[in-house]
């Protein structure tokens, strides 16, 4: 078919330096920062406002052509990867904070806005945007709003979901409409949370109101060494146990240690088998008391050391050995594989204990860096695609640690979303009434199935095997530089 | 207090695993008892029942089943029949230490479910969010008489779309809930009010304190709720110069009577509240924008938010295709000036 009255049609709306349809530049947008592709984009648009994004999407409407919300492609579920040949709207050129309100405290911003580019603009003003995935220096806020991103901090704080107040959102069908509104309480149904987490599939997010944080007054940052996993993770659940939150709660077992600290000599013990960081914030005598449970609850479960950082600079040392766990595992193998399942805090020891054997049972390496205190694990798996075989062993291994995440009463994911990697594994979680349920209120927004088609429900005639989807999407070798 | 957080170790009186399915009949029940078929509605504890308009006369009246039926202390989770009244649920997981900061003002009638389809929030939502961030997963019976579940019992999770969000504050015309996994908060150690005076809006409390639990403000009175740490509130309410007080939600929240009025307003917008009402006869919450107005005040238009024509739309389209047959508690609306 041909797509030259589409692109013409697009190109009104926008001029023509703004869409894009020469190879190269189409090229760039194959993938989103996960392994899937397959498709390639018709033409990728560069709107500025709501108005264009509308004009943008009614044309594809009018040509019954899918198209796919894009941030900045570091999402690692292929949410932002074209399936077919949809025309893929950008938002990095909508990238201006159009209002800070200091004193209730909420931003209205366009989608493109990087996540930690809002948190520094309002550092003056002694707030924050709570929501820190590690990809925060180059994440869009549109993004994070699609897959309701998580982060070290959202233990305490929550997910993105809590701090997104209302959303102007382009619909499918190229109107525009507000969902919630600065008050509390909105009438009507919810289609803000609806909206939040649903990955490009319900429209396009367009101008998004957020809840900034104060600044904690004080901050105390722990970090726990012990000599075996099952008494980091009890210590986590103790945690808890105790009546604590935390604001973060993070572990990492020895692999990830050890590779994290040849990298960044944050003088971590490379000899023990999991070191937990721990940070609270508060007011001084709740600290205190809050620094005196942990230290007891480690104690109790046999922590070798505990060590409260000094300085601010040590505490930025623990956090960058925490947050450059995954880029130093280049240093194990040429490409990996980040898994994100959620599982409940009581049952990580058990999880975890079943990752290891699994990933023995594959002959693959792992590291685990875990958003302990959520339960939300990250099994990283890193291995060299060029050996013969080893792509549909990593495929079984991740498959048997979602069923194993599953069967413990877990969730598929925790942060990273359902995009196209765990499509076909929908059906493990819900039940076709389930599943037909959320196919519903897709349907509501999007009859036509034009707006991120292919993502996160099943399509009966999918195939549900994780190992062959993952080859048929791939079938050559991992990028070399798959940065996670 | 448990230090090893694996055995959970207490005796709530339920089970502790998350998983255990001895009540899927209690689901089952209710599920066959809505039916796919003729005018139904749902009765919690009865405590709102006018609220969004009284069901039709022919619709036949159910209740969720009811029990708070697992608990993990640990995880911070519990996992409930809707049914449930709050106070059962907050006397279980008290046990542990634990509540859910509802709040509601009959807590021994109203019900969970009740509670979440009206989605009215606790004046503790400065500090504690919305309920519809505490409800973690959710089983309801849809119209055609079958049990959906959405979310999951992890305190996180991003798998598939939030149905949980769509029925919070749908008043039941969607599908009525069965049960749900709540996420737990910790007691905390000390919980007090105090008070002030505040002739303008205490706004700068908001900067001043660390998450005050509730700001309520009256145009000359400041009431707040400080917890946490005895030694920090101490601190706290003397920097800021407030007395303690009796909690004004059971002394001036109640005299406002039956027949006040609560409304949502941008926060940001409070301040306007004594260009139309006199002091003493508004109570707002600061830093959320809820105000509850003494009965008989005429409100201006234009100072409720309008609701979005496109959005309403869409709402009308989702209460068309979740209930095409429109049997799911008629005679209710969800919307002020419109009924489904
Ligand atoms: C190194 C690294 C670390 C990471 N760490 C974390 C982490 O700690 N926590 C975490 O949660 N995630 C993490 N991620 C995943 C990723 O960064 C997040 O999912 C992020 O929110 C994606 O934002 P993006 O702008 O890159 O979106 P994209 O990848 O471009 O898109 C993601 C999805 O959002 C949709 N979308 C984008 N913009 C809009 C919009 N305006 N309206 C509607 N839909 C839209 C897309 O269609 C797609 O489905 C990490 C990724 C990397 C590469
Ligand atoms: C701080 C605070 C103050 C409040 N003040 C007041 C007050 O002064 N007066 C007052 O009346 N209320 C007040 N509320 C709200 C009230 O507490 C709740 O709305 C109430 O708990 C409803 O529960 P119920 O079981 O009594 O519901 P019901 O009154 O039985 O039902 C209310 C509505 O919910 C529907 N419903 C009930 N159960 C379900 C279910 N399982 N699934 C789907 N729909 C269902 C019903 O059909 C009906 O439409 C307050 C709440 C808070 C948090």
């Amino acid at each position: 078919m041909s797509t030259d009255k589409l692109v013409e049609d697009l190109q009104e709306v926008l001029g023509d330096g703004r869409v894009r349809v020469d190879l190269l530049e189409r090229d760039l947008y194959l993938k989103d920062a996960s392994i899937y592709g397959g498709g390639r984009p018709t033409a990728i648009c560069f709107p500025k406002t709501t108005e264009e994004v509308a004009g943008v999407v009614r044309v594809c409407a009018e040509h019954e052509w899918p198209f796919v919300p894009r941030g900045s492609g570091t999402g690692l579920s292929g949410g932002a990867t074209p399936i077919g040949n949809p025309v893929i709207i950008a938002t990095s050129k909508m990238d201006e904070i159009i209002s800070i309100d200091p004193e209730v405290r909420i931003a209205w911003v366009q989608p493109g806005v990087l996540n930690l580019d809002l948190t520094n603009q309002v550092a003056p003003l002694g707030l924050h945007y709570a929501p820190d995935p590690s990809s925060q220096q180059v994440c869009s806020i549109g993004g994070n709003v699609a897959n309701n991103s998580g982060g070290p901090h959202c233990l305490a704080y929550g997910v993105t979901s809590a701090h997104v107040v209302a959303l102007k959102v382009v619909l499918p069908d190229g109107s525009i409409a507000l969902l919630g509104d600065e008050s509390p309480e909105p009438e009507g149904y919810d289609l803000r949370g609806v909206f939040v987490g649903s990955e490009g599939t319900l429209g396009i997010a367009t101008e998004i109101a957020v809840r900034l944080t104060p600044n904690p007054p004080s901050v105390r940052t722990i970090l726990l060494v012990f000599d075996a996993v099952i008494d980091g993770a009890a210590t986590v659940s103790g945690i808890i146990a105790a009546g604590l939150v935390p604001s973060a709660m993070e572990m990492m077992d020895r692999a990830a240690v050890q590779v994290v600290e040849a990298f960044t000599h944050a003088g971590l013990p490379t000899d023990a088998a999991a070191v937990l960081l721990v940070e609270i914030d508060g007011l001084a005598a709740g600290l205190a008391a809050s620094e005196e449970t942990i230290s007891e609850v480690a104690t109790a479960n046999n922590a070798r050391e505990i060590r409260v950082a000094a300085t601010p600079e040590e505490r930025e040392l623990f956090w960058k050995a925490r947050k450059s766990a995954f880029g130093a595992t280049s240093r194990l193998a040429p490409d990996y594989y980040l898994h994100d399942t959620v599982v409940p805090r009581t049952k990580l020891v058990e999880v975890l204990e079943k990752v290891y054997e699994i990933v023995e049972r594959y002959e693959l390496k792992v590291i685990n860096v875990l958003h302990a205190g959520d339960g939300n694990l990250h099994p990283l798996l890193s291995f060299d695609s060029r050996e013969e075989g080893v792509l549909e062993r990593v495929a079984r291994a991740a498959e048997e640690i979602m069923q194993a995440s599953l069967d413990a009463g877990g969730v598929l994911s925790g942060e990273h979303g359902i995009g196209v990697e765990k499509r076909d594994f929908m059906s493990r979680m819900f039940s076709d009434g389930d599943l037909a349920a959320q196919d519903t209120l897709r349907a509501c927004f999007d009859p036509a199935s034009l707006a991120n088609p292919d993502k996160i429900i099943p399509e009966g005639s999918r195939c549900g095997d994780f190992a062959l989807a993952y080859l048929a999407t791939t079938g050559k070798p991992l990028p070399k530089e798959v940065w996670v | 207090m448990n230090l090893t957080g694996l055995d959970s170790g207490l005796d709530v009186g339920v089970d502790s695993g998350l998983n255990a399915e001895h009540d899927i009949e209690l689901l089952e029940n209710f599920a066959t008892e809505i039916g796919s078929e003729g005018s139904v509605t749902v009765r919690g504890g009865g405590t709102q029942w006018e609220v969004g308009g009284l069901p039709k006369a022919d619709a036949r009246e159910v209740k969720a089943p009811t029990g708070v039926w697992s608990f993990a202390p640990a995880d911070m989770v519990v996992r409930c029949g809707a049914g449930t009244t709050v106070a059962e649920l907050n006397e279980k997981v008290g046990r542990a230490g634990q509540m859910l900061p509802f709040d509601p003002p009959s807590p021994a009638e109203a019900t969970v479910g009740g509670l979440l389809a009206v989605g009215q929030n606790s004046y503790r939502r400065l500090r504690y969010g919305p309920l519809r961030d505490l409800l973690l997963q959710i089983r309801f019976v849809n119209s055609l008489g079958q049990l959906i579940r959405s979310g999951g019992p992890t305190v996180k999770n991003v798998s598939g779309f939030d149905l949980c969000k769509l029925m919070v504050g749908s008043l039941g015309t969607l599908g009525f809930i069965a049960e749900v996994i709540l996420q737990c908060q910790p007691v905390p150690e000390a919980s007090r009010w105090f008070s002030g005076e505040a002739m303008t809006i205490p706004n700068k409390l908001l900067t001043e304190l660390w998450q005050p639990s509730s700001i309520l403000w009256n145009g000359e009175q400041v009431w707040v709720l400080l917890e946490g740490h005895r030694r920090d509130i101490e601190a706290a309410s003397q920097s800021a110069g407030l007395a303690e007080c009796e909690p004004p939600v059971t002394t001036e929240l109640t005299s406002f009577g039956k027949d006040s009025r609560r409304i949502s307003l941008p926060p940001a917008t409070l301040k306007q509240l004594p260009k139309y009402f006199p002091p003493g006869s508004f109570i707002a919450e600061i830093g959320v924008g809820i105000a509850h107005l003494l009965a008989d005040q005429e409100v201006p238009a234009d100072m409720l938010p309008q609701p979005d024509q496109r959005s309403v739309a869409l709402q009308r389209e989702i209460k068309a295709r979740f209930d095409p047959s429109g049997r799911m508690n008629p005679g209710r609306s969800v919307w002020r000036d419109c009924s489904v």
